[in-house]
């Protein structure tokens, strides 16, 4: 509780970050917030950024290769409750998705980021089709698009001295998979949906 | 601390409280005649003081913690000021001493009285520093133009601030029984705001030919003027807590910190409007930021240090 408090606050001192909900509103109802990725504190940032009862219930999403090296980083990944996914290994009934569905059960949301790795900021990159397979199988989940504004040069890639400027997080209105509404498409409008957060 | 200045800092503390409740007073109003936005402009400009004053009102006590308040304020100031500007990453190693060496250090040598030190910290050392490092990275695209930037903002956010609270060090002559280093700082900080709300003040009320309508849409040749002339006279007005000897000094001092000031808040608008209100919207909360709050100080300090020194001082 004492670390989770202590790392909020880190991370908002740090990015500096304006919260904004645009059309939408904090809910603790099964949600997947879906990011544009930058940084490393991409992660801390957007659970920081949501309110206390909601962050409860909320698992950010992360690789286990790089959360599970060193001392620090199973730490930390522990104390914001992440959700560790190998994206080395899959096999068949253990896919991501499958993993992410029966953690999250009918009580968690999670916090993903559907680029795959991290891109260079100015632009989000093509989303993975992971976001697509998870809507599918729980299509009652609201899926909120997330934009995360300078990020990139508070901690570009490749560099470890963050520099405090600021930064924002803004959450969107909710969207829902179409019924027969095929990937491409459907990948396409949830980018989209991520890109129009920069503009408001 | 004597009874002057006491009766000075009485004296602002309640004509503050009198403007804080007329202006909460005329936002609970409903009514078409009255201007929104310069109701909440008058409002924050309000609070800002507030604020200054609370902190100067701490420097009677202690000094250091003042330093250290200003030092907080440049902090952030110079956060919004990178964050309006377009930096790229060859730029973050040298942005990082930028934030965690230059402006802590700066504000230290202002504490430790180092003149002689931190009037170059930043024009000669921070300045060169701030060149190499970005070409040691070796991105030369767009380079002279990300260097100044980021040398730009370091010049106003921190070291022009800076000069605010080393008045608080400023020895100057006739250490007489009127001259104490924090009524010093006081009677600028009084000054700079005053001047500023009253520039604010009659350019609504007799504004007609706009300085640059692009840039700022209220501040207008007739406010500058007016309000330069009606700050001058409040210099006139407040001799008998001004920490100079005579009352045209006063007067002419006040006038001085009252174009610096004018000319800091116009310079700083059209920095802002450079980068676009869109994206310090995004960024910036409430009422345009620290940065919009500070912009006629970091103009009206280093000139009012040093035409002070230069007068006044005692080496």
């Amino acid at each position: 509780m004492i670390t989770e408090t202590l790392l909020t606050w880190i991370a908002r001192a740090i990015s500096g970050a304006s919260v904004r909900w645009v059309e939408s509103q904090p809910d603790t109802c099964q949600r997947v917030y879906f990011a544009n990725h930058t940084s490393h504190l991409d992660v801390i940032l957007v659970w920081s950024a949501l309110p206390t009862p909601v962050r409860r219930l909320t698992r950010p999403v992360a690789a286990k290769d790089y959360w599970s090296r060193g001392w620090l980083k199973p730490r930390l990944a522990k104390s914001f409750n992440a959700m560790l996914i190998d994206r080395t290994e899959i096999k068949v009934h253990q896919s991501p998705v499958d993993l992410m569905v029966r953690e999250i059960g009918r009580t968690h949301s999670i916090i993903m980021f559907p680029e795959g790795g991290r891109s260079s900021g100015e632009s989000v990159g093509e989303f993975k089709s992971g976001l697509y397979y998870l809507a599918k199988k729980r299509p009652d989940l609201e899926l909120i698009p997330v934009y995360i504004n300078n990020m990139n040069r508070i901690l570009p890639r490749g560099e470890f001295l963050p520099v405090p400027l600021l930064s924002s997080v803004t959450f969107g209105p909710p969207l829902w998979l179409e019924a027969s509404e095929p990937k491409p498409e459907f990948l396409d409008r949830a980018r989209d949906a991520v890109l129009r957060l920069k503009e408001v | 601390m004597n009874a002057n200045l006491i009766v000075f800092v009485g004296t602002v503390l309640l004509l503050l409280g009198v403007a804080t409740f007329v202006g909460q007073w005329l936002r609970k109003r409903e009514s078409p005649a009255l201007d929104r936005r310069a109701i909440e402009s008058f409002n924050s400009r309000i609070q800002a003081w507030w604020f200054f004053t609370a902190v100067i009102v701490l420097a009677f006590l202690l000094p250091g913690l003042t330093v250290l308040l200003f030092a907080a304020i440049a902090f952030w100031a110079l956060r919004e000021f990178v964050t309006l500007t377009p930096t790229r990453i060859g730029d973050h190693r040298a942005l990082f001493w930028v934030f965690f060496f230059f402006t802590p250090m700066q504000f230290l040598l202002v504490y430790l009285d180092k003149y002689g030190l931190y009037s170059v910290l930043i024009p000669v050392f921070a300045f060169l520093f701030i060149a190499a490092r970005a070409a040691v990275y070796g991105d030369y695209d767009r380079f002279l133009e990300r260097i100044a930037k980021v040398q730009c903002a370091l010049m106003i956010c921190v070291y022009c601030l800076s000069y605010a609270p080393a008045l608080l060090y400023l020895r100057i002559e006739e250490q007489s029984s009127r001259y104490y280093p924090a009524g010093m700082l006081f009677f600028f900080i009084t000054i700079v705001l005053a001047s500023d709300l009253l520039e604010w003040f009659w350019s609504r009320v007799y504004g007609r030919h706009l300085i640059a309508e692009k840039i700022d849409p209220v501040m207008s040749w007739e406010g500058v003027l007016a309000g330069a002339a009606s700050t001058a006279l409040l210099g006139v007005v407040l001799q008998w807590a001004s920490p100079f000897p005579d009352w045209w000094q006063t007067s002419a001092m006040a006038l001085v910190i009252a174009l610096t000031g004018a000319a800091g808040s116009l310079t700083m608008s059209a920095i802002k409007r450079d980068r676009g209100e869109v994206s310090s919207g995004n960024f910036v909360e409430g009422h345009g930021g620290v940065l919009s709050r500070i912009d006629s100080i970091c103009f009206a300090a280093p000139v009012f240090y040093h035409v002070t020194r230069y007068f006044f001082g005692v080496a």
